[in-house]
């Protein structure tokens, strides 16, 4: 009777950690993976020896580190422009007031709906009429990119922004500050977390973006697309340390936020 | 610091003061208003009835209509709210969270362009008992905290008038009460003209010179708390400030310096000055702990005439006692008599004889609205 | 005593002066170009497209013949496909709402102050690329690997049975994939949910069964609805996990409508197909939200 009670009590919650473990299942693999010794039976993908030569070697397969390039390189300039455009435009819609918001807000909301097969074959449909049929590459995705990321940008913003307390930018100029003072010292301060994670949204949606990118690509070759050929054909092991470096380094990120977010909340508990 | 602001020169004047929204809406309907210098100054009134409104507009925070706000001959209108001598404690503090206490309190001063802060935050932080909280943020901060910080904050830069926007609201009572002898020792020290705007009678009463009732973008009444409390000039103010009974009768005439209405077959005299109505109907009115009231046929301590009723409820509410008393004509009558043990308390059933010392009765216009100001059930 | 009036409710509807309209309409302006450019001119040539003559290629060139025909072409040849794909995206997303609504259920309300550890534990994955993780199913549900050999040990599977390459495995695929899509509205959703109404709930005699189905439930709707649009439209056009995790028979509509693309060129055919999968979309998504009753998404 008391397992039952138990049950009941936390039952919620070991199913919900279950489903976590469930979600992270895929990441170990790849994390195995990549000391997986495939020399001899390059075809499977399955384990079959250890190495740590997949480590130390990360860049011996051809093209691989140059896809890793581009993708970042990509996902750099798409994650500035989509930043500050977005920004901007939640701004605009959140701190003004005109005609025409409740259609933006639908044309914004569209492109999160959409599957990426129609994005990225209109947007190729749209290249090929425009004449670029031939010119695809680096341009034409970091096009797509922007593109996809702006909704997303746009949203984090709009939300951070709506929660702003609009008595504070009036205390500061009711304190002598001009209205670029305010901005600056006040409403861009307190919106900025917003900012930064709408940015670190679109960095990892560039980055790992495969359907868009593959339709509009051309040429060129990103990270994701890379690993979509060579899985057609003997996927070469340095693909999961580059996977697992990715993962090591955004959990690394996102925990350092949230241990900075903790300890201010340790603080505030200390009254 | 108190002689900046004796000069009268730097009062603060609201001419024809006009907010009307697009909607049609008006919010506050041309006030005129002088406050003077160095005094401590409340707009009470209820929710909506444009008090906010006109100290944002005083702050620059909305922009007026029509009309003007000087200070002295200094026209500042249109002026933003970082040009204008004047500063802000927000009803919420709207304390900056990212900013330590210290840097909310230098804030404005650093905007000045005045470099060295820490010697004038160190003495107002004294002032206001943060000493201790320096360095800590807002959210780490108790609500009476907090609500130092925020006048610290505005007090520290000197303004010619210091604005209050319901800064008490959020405080519990016993606290509320300290920090209105507070408010009130501050303003008396440092000599700013203080302009407090509240829903709470009680707290404009306690704290300010002079007290402004508005009501639906209008000002009603104004004047001392004492006086503006005994002889209220219309139904409303009778309402808002404490409770009163308002009885109908109809003006007889008027005998020498004093105005006589037949009050529900009874003929009372009011005095001329507290009779703000001249013919047809009035309200005689009269407060409640100025009922004075006696089981039938005992003596009441009163001139003229008395009015029979029987006691219908008696609430013993400690300091006082309280009864309804239901009179001959229909209308149930409050009455609040001082627990002094002269005599137990009168159960209700009781017949018993009401009246009062006429020199506490007010005539108001039966035109008005007898409910108006009244608090809602 | 609620003192509230329409002061506030006046304030609030003040109009911007013209000078701020101004600035808002440029604040927008390079979002609403860029989007306009790249995302709502596409559907034009994407309609365009549609109706070109099917015998163009990239070499030769397209001719805009008002070809109708082709969208006629294609619902004959794949309208199996279309409602294969539809349910395995539709099961893919009832999958997600079932363990996303736990999930999401459990971070709310018994999470306590491990809430925003596990929600960053949910984000996490997605900072890998989605192939090497759909990948690593391909190795987790192969034929002889370990799962599958357990499965048969305890009769879940028949002794020839096989996961991979079965419809199976490409649902599955789909729901890990789309699960983070699902769970945060939902939480969003739920997080808004004052837990006094359980209070509330069970202090007027209901049990934890009826407290969710009345209260809670009805309460997470709208995180409900914009969870599972999120997780349904991608998931329909989606066709990583078929190619992956499927065979040919597999196929989902995303797979055709890019063979037709990259390895056959027929822009046209496509572009009809890639229009047919959008008006299901809008149609159903349209029906959904009237009957769900959420206005607001956003």
């Amino acid at each position: 009777m008391k397992i039952r009670r138990w049950f009941g009590k936390n039952g919620v919650m070991l199913l919900g950690i279950l489903v976590i473990v469930y979600m992270y299942i895929p990441n170990v693999i790849v994390a195995l993976m990549s000391f997986n010794d495939s020399s001899k039976n390059p075809r499977l993908y399955s384990f079959q020896a250890f190495t740590l030569d997949n480590w130390l070697h990360p860049c011996a397969p051809d093209g691989l580190c140059q896809s890793v390039v581009v993708s970042i390189k990509i996902a750099i300039v798409a994650t500035v422009v989509a930043t500050i455009l977005g920004t901007l435009a939640a701004f605009g819609l959140v701190r003004h007031r005109f005609t025409g918001r409740g259609p933006m807000n639908l044309v914004l909301f569209l492109p999160m709906a959409t599957p990426e097969i129609v994005m990225g074959s209109s947007l190729l449909a749209l290249f090929i009429a425009g004449g670029l049929g031939g010119k695809l590459g680096f341009w034409t995705i970091l096009i797509a990119h922007v593109m996809f990321c702006l909704s997303f940008v746009v949203v984090t913003v709009k939300s951070r922004l709506a929660g702003l307390d609009s008595n504070l930018e009036q205390a500061a100029m009711d304190l002598y500050a001009t209205e670029a003072q305010t901005f600056r010292r006040i409403t861009f301060p307190l919106v900025f977390p917003g900012i930064l994670g709408a940015a670190l949204l679109s960095f990892s949606l560039s980055f790992d973006d495969f359907i868009i990118t593959n339709l509009n690509a051309g040429q060129t070759v990103t990270f994701p697309m890379y690993v979509w050929g060579a899985s057609q054909r003997n996927l070469p092991m340095q693909v999961n340390v580059i996977g697992t470096v990715m993962f090591i380094i955004a959990l690394a990120v996102v925990i350092i936020g949230e241990m900075g977010a903790m300890r201010r909340r340790r603080m505030l508990a200390a009254r | 610091m108190s002689s900046m602001a004796s000069e009268a020169s730097r009062d603060l004047q609201l001419t024809a003061l006009h907010k009307e929204y697009p909607n049609g809406f008006v919010a506050v309907k041309s006030l005129d208003l002088v406050i003077p210098a160095g005094s401590f100054f409340a707009l009470l009134g209820p929710s909506g009835c444009g008090k906010t409104t006109t100290l944002r507009m005083v702050a620059g925070l909305e922009e007026p209509t029509a009309g003007t706000i000087m200070i002295g001959k200094q026209d500042i209108t249109h002026d933003k709210p970082y040009r204008r001598p004047v500063n802000t404690v927000f009803q919420n503090y709207a304390l900056f969270p990212h900013l330590s206490i210290s840097e909310n309190v230098a804030f404005g001063l650093k905007r000045r362009g005045q470099k060295e802060t820490s010697q004038q935050v160190k003495e107002m932080l004294e002032l206001t008992e943060l000493s201790e909280q320096a360095q800590k943020r807002p959210a780490q901060l108790s609500g009476g905290q907090q609500q130092r910080v925020a006048l610290a904050r505005a007090l520290i830069n000197r303004p010619e008038v210091l604005l209050l926007d319901e800064p008490l609201g959020a405080l519990d009572l016993k606290l509320r009460r300290a920090m209105q002898i507070e408010l009130k020792q501050i303003q008396n020290e440092v000599g700013i003209t203080f302009v407090h705007v509240t829903h709470d009678q009680e707290e404009a009463m306690t704290m300010a010179d002079t007290v402004a009732v508005m009501n639906q973008g209008r000002i009603e009444q104004m004047g001392a708390p004492a006086d503006l409390y005994e002889n209220p000039a219309t139904t409303f103010v009778a309402n808002f400030l404490g409770q009163s009974n308002l009885i109908r009768g109809t003006i007889v005439g008027k005998e020498g310096d004093v105005v006589k209405v037949n009050m529900q077959g009874t003929v009372v005299s009011i005095p001329a000055g507290r009779s703000h109505a001249t013919s047809g109907d009035g309200w005689v009115g009269i407060r409640p702990e100025k009922v004075l009231i006696a089981p039938h046929g005992e003596p009441i301590d009163a001139p003229g005439n008395h009015m029979s009723g029987v006691v219908i409820d008696s609430s013993f509410m400690g300091v006082s006692t309280q009864y309804l008393i239901k009179m001959s004509w229909g209308q149930e009558m409050m009455c609040h008599e001082q627990n002094t043990g002269r005599r137990g308390v009168i159960p209700p059933g009781t017949a018993v004889d009401v009246s009062w010392r006429p020199e506490f009765a007010f005539l108001l216009d039966a035109a008005q609205d007898v409910d108006a100001g009244r608090e809602e059930d | 005593m609620l003192r509230r009036t329409s002061t506030r409710a006046a304030r609030k509807t003040d109009m911007a002066p013209l000078s701020r309209r101004r600035t808002g309409y440029l604040l927008i302006l390079p979002t609403a170009v860029w989007l306009g450019l790249f995302f709502i001119i596409p559907f034009y040539s994407l309609l365009a497209s549609s109706l070109f003559d099917p015998t163009g290629s990239v070499l030769t060139g397209y001719q805009m013949t008002w070809h109708f025909k082709n969208y006629v072409d294609v619902l004959v040849a794949y309208w199996p496909i279309m409602l294969k794909s539809l349910g395995y995206a539709g099961l893919a997303t009832l999958f997600c709402l079932v363990l996303g609504y736990v999930l999401a259920y459990a971070i709310a309300f018994k999470a306590g102050r491990w809430k925003n550890v596990m929600l960053v534990l949910v984000i996490a994955p997605f900072f890998t690329s989605f192939l090497l993780r759909t990948l690593s199913w391909k190795l987790i549900l192969a034929d002889h690997g370990w799962v599958v050999n357990a499965m048969k040990h305890v009769w879940l599977l028949p002794p020839d049975g096989k996961i991979l390459f079965t419809p199976i495995s490409v649902i599955a695929g789909l729901t890990y994939n789309f699960l983070p899509f699902m769970i945060l509205p939902l939480y969003a959703s739920l997080e808004k949910i004052d837990t006094r109404l359980h209070e509330a709930s069970s202090d007027l005699y209901a049990n934890s069964f009826k407290t969710f189905f009345k209260v809670t439930w009805p309460l997470s709707l709208p995180g409900v609805v914009a969870g599972t649009l999120l997780t349904f439209i991608p998931a329909s056009g989606d066709y990583i996990n078929a190619q992956l995790l499927g065979s040919t028979n597999e196929h989902m509509i995303g797979n055709v409508i890019q063979d037709l693309f990259t390895t056959t060129g027929d822009y046209a055919h496509a572009a009809a197909l890639s229009v047919i999968l959008m008006a299901i979309i809008i149609t159903m998504v349209l029906f959904y939200i009237r009957r769900a009753g959420t206005e607001e998404l956003l």
